[in-house]
């Protein structure tokens, strides 16, 4: 057991800020738009570092994909406690098709690289909503996992996972190493306070090429057109059932 | 016909203190009504107004504060800050001298909190970077067409720009000013400067001997009924030899500043703007990049100061900033310069630019009119102020950043200096620096500043709009400022309020969706978010005087002049009567609130480090 806990953080486009779709509908804009890092990522950040407060384990150490900015989220993650970074870099046109399935590549192979016991993950990220990466990551390393994860308490090499599901709560007991993707109750992150921001500074980021890693970024998605969704209609107002029925009829719905 | 010199200084002070007198009257009745809370809701639970020491919630809890040397510590990373913070690294490097200097800011990211029309003039810059094109500074857009016009209802009226006239711009650039100060910030960066968005500094530290001795970023992590949570944590504390405060038109620490070393004994109340802003991707068959507008009157009347600019940028995409400014000087409580600027937009002459384009983005920023009557003292032990926060705005020209950027170089360089002398003996802990104020006085900014000085309070006559017109015409244009006379401002903006009985309501269209927008609508495009948690950061001296003064007299004007909907009045829940909502999340920090306040009850501080607008190139 190496009491190494692999975190995965990813820069997304602040929630509070209003989306745009690129002019020529391939995208949203994003230069010089407002990014943080993915809420649900500073939860599983926050986890890890609990962990290793209350000395269950080692070194946590904070992983992000994409171009240069990213190193801002991976300082982020050190000044709230992790241990060290590594930057994965990718960029340009492979950052725009990036998406689940190559990022749990690259995330499998950087466990097996830095012998990690233990993934957190946050459940999924606020700008594509795939909730794909964890899942995935368990299934290419063959690691059993516990996703939406709401408590997570460490005994050992054993992982009691509670997970919030659409009937409750559902426990679980999974055996390390495994792969853990937080839900929004599992804790309150803390702030990346000045002192600690200015300490990051001095924490290292290690540079890495998707390549280096035997992993190919290429995507098998291609985007076709990105819209906005439908403006909503106004509603209709009706006074008495029988114009309800009548409306009905009108719009062809019965 | 120019009253204002009529009234001596002393006269106009006795009757604001007079007026501030009678506000405060009002105080001692609503007094015992703060014991009882069940009369008046709390609204507020800042630290500031209920100190914790005080407050059993916070006994136990550690408050010691991580502390961090610095040579220099500049507060705000706007224009002044930034060029400020480049000119001593340029001048260390020049040296050979190690020099440490920090810029806090509280925006997320530089250039998030930057709102301007803008029309940069490039001459501090251009002393400031010589090499800015090369170095890709993003002025993309020169201006080719300037025009100026005064609007009624339905037709626009030509005035030609003459050259020599302050709104003259040829040479000039438009320019999206958040990039530029983003641009400013990696310039900083290559440089060695410490940039720390993302924490604002709350409070002003001081040495036993009175002088600054830096600045404590804020707490985090304090409930919004002003308990600790579990992730509280203090802020940090940064010790500089010397603190330059950028904050911006209307910092809240330069508030506290002037009144601890009574900096504004010798000058005139600041007078303000505000000033909104929209950015909209128009058809592009009707874009002219390069051509200014600007126009005056419709819809505001000949005594409420304020105008539009129109800027036809060039940069990709057919991009036009839009916006509207309106004198806080107002008197008329019901007016709502939001709702001036939606009802501007339907003018024949604007809704023919925009027809057919899509809104981008809303914002909107108060500005500093006063000029060469209003400034204060510049420099005091430890510290010093640059830019808007002193107010160096050229009103006529509608330009303060190439004076906020040249005053931040001198700060700079005086600064410089000083403290990198070996045997430099202080009388005092924190640096005193008055060679700033020496140096201010022999620049260009001086100068400017001097040969506009008339042109604003020439508007405060019987003519309004028309009178300032013919006086900057006939003393600006033709004697360039020379007059031997200066004239005065009107008094403090938050006492020109008329009580709502006196006045008329005004009847504003309802926007159409297309051209003009509702409020909420327009600050969500804004992007402007804070921690909810968090006590609200527009706190009141006196809960009981927004109902009391502000609805009873003004009928609750900061329901209007705030351009993000944080001030609501509210039915109470239970029983008859209003009370105040504070919409603490909505702030878009124009600072409007603070300075329009006719009971001056309001004091903005600054909220959570990161909150505020996300503009991106406002």
């Amino acid at each position: 057991m190496s009491g190494r806990v692999l975190v995965g953080v990813k820069r997304v486009i602040d929630y509070a800020v209003k989306i745009r779709v690129k002019p020529d509908h391939t995208g949203v804009v994003t230069d010089g738009v407002k990014h943080s890092m993915n809420p649900f990522c500073e939860i599983a950040v926050e986890e890890a570092v609990k962990l290793k407060e209350k000395k269950l384990i080692k070194e946590v150490v904070a992983v992000s994909c994409g171009p240069q900015q990213v190193q801002e989220t991976i300082r982020t993650a050190l000044a709230m406690g992790a241990d060290r970074g590594i930057h994965v870099e990718v960029s340009g046109k492979d950052y725009e098709t990036l998406g689940p399935l190559q990022v749990s590549k690259i995330l499998a192979a950087l466990a097996k690289k830095e012998q990690a016991d233990l993934i957190i993950l946050g459940k999924q990220a606020i700008d594509d909503d795939c909730n794909q990466t964890g899942q995935m990551t368990a299934a290419l390393l063959d690691w059993p996992q516990g996703t939406f994860a709401s408590e997570v308490t460490l005994d050992a090499d054993k992982l009691k996972v509670v997970r919030e599901i659409d009937g409750g709560l559902e426990t679980i007991k999974i055996k390390l190493p495994a792969v853990v993707t937080a839900d929004l109750r599992l804790n309150t992150p803390r702030y990346a306070t000045l002192p600690n921001i200015m300490k990051a500074k001095k924490k290292k980021i290690a540079n890495v090429k998707p390549a280096d890693l035997g992993v190919d970024v290429s995507s098998r998605l291609e985007v076709l057109k990105v819209d906005e969704p439908p403006q909503r209609q106004a509603g209709v107002k009706v006074e008495t059932v029988d114009d309800l029925v009548g409306k009905l009829k009108e719009a062809g719905r019965i | 016909m120019f009253p204002a010199c009529r009234y001596s200084l002393q006269a106009r002070r006795c009757i604001s203190a007079l007026k501030a007198v009678q506000v405060e009257h009002v105080a001692p009745q609503v007094y015992s009504t703060r014991c009882s809370s069940s009369t008046v809701p709390r609204i507020t639970t800042h630290y500031t107004v209920y100190p914790r020491d005080k407050d059993p919630r916070w006994e136990g809890v550690e408050m010691e504060r991580f502390v961090d040397e610095a040579d220099v510590v500049i507060v705000g990373g706007g224009p002044a800050g930034l060029s400020a913070a480049i000119r001593l690294k340029q001048l260390a490097n020049q040296h050979e001298k190690e020099l440490r200097v920090c810029v806090v800011e509280k925006a997320s990211q530089i250039g998030a909190h930057t709102l301007s029309g803008a029309c940069l003039e490039p001459s501090a810059l251009s002393e400031l970077i010589p090499d800015w094109k090369e170095r890709g500074a993003p002025l993309n857009t020169p201006v080719t067409e300037d025009k100026f016009a005064i609007l009624t209802e339905k037709y626009r009226i030509p005035v030609p720009i003459l050259p020599g006239l302050p709104m003259n711009n040829h040479g000039n650039y438009l320019v999206r000013l958040g990039h530029f100060v983003r641009w400013l910030g990696e310039q900083a960066e290559e440089l060695g400067v410490e940039l720390y968005p993302g924490y604002a500094a709350a409070e002003v530290l001081f040495h036993e001997d009175g002088s600054v001795k830096g600045i404590a970023t804020n707490d985090v992590g304090i409930a919004k009924d002003g308990s600790p949570k579990d992730v509280f944590e203090r802020g940090m504390e940064l010790h500089a030899k010397v603190t330059l405060f950028g904050e911006g038109c209307h910092g809240h620490l330069a508030k506290q500043l002037y009144k601890q070393f009574n900096l504004r004994e010798n000058c005139e109340p600041q007078t303000y703007a505000i000033g909104l802003k929209e950015l909209w991707v128009i058809d592009e068959k009707k874009w002219r990049p390069g051509r200014a507008e600007h126009s005056v009157g419709w819809p505001l009347n000949r005594n409420t100061y304020g105008g539009s600019f129109l800027y036809h940028l060039n940069e990709g995409e057919p991009l036009v900033a839009l916006g509207f400014v309106v004198g806080l000087d107002y008197t008329n409580p019901y007016l709502s310069p939001f709702r001036e600027f939606q009802r501007w937009k339907h003018h024949p002459s604007i809704m023919s630019t925009l027809e057919g384009g899509n809104r981008i983005a809303y914002g909107a920023r108060a500005l500093n009119e006063g000029g060469f009557q209003s400034i204060p003292k510049l420099t005091f032990p430890g510290g010093m102020l640059i830019g808007c926060s002193p107010g160096f705005m050229n009103v006529p020209k509608i330009k303060g950043t190439h004076t906020a950027m040249k005053s931040g170089m001198l700060a700079a360089e005086s600064a410089f200096s000083k403290i990198t002398d070996g045997n430099l003996q202080s009388e005092t802990a924190g640096v005193y620096i008055p060679e700033y104020e020496e140096a201010f006085k022999k620049s260009w900014i001086w100068k400017e500043l001097y040969s506009v000085r008339n042109i604003r309070p020439s508007f405060h006559n019987y003519f309004g709009l028309y009178g300032g017109m013919v006086y900057t015409g006939i003393f600006y244009w033709i004697l360039r400022g020379k007059e031997p006379w200066t004239l005065k401002h009107n008094g403090l903006d938050s006492a020109s309020l008329k009580p709502a009985k006196d006045c008329t309501p005004i009847e504003y269209p309802k926007p159409d969706g297309k051209i003009s927008f509702d409020l909420l609508s327009s600050v969500a495009l804004s992007g402007t978010n804070h921690e909810h948690d968090q006590p609200p950061h527009l706190t009141l001296k006196d809960d009981s005087v927004p109902v009391a003064q502000n609805l009873t007299v003004y009928d609750g004007p900061e329901q209007r002049f705030c351009p993000a909907g944080v001030y609501e009045y509210v039915p109470v829940e239970t029983g008859d009567g209003m009370r105040l909502q504070i919409n603490a999340q909505n702030c878009v920090h124009c600072k409007t609130c603070d300075i329009k306040d006719p009971s001056q009850n309001i004091n903005w501080v600054v909220p959570e480090g990161s909150g505020g607008p996300a503009y991106n190139g406002m």
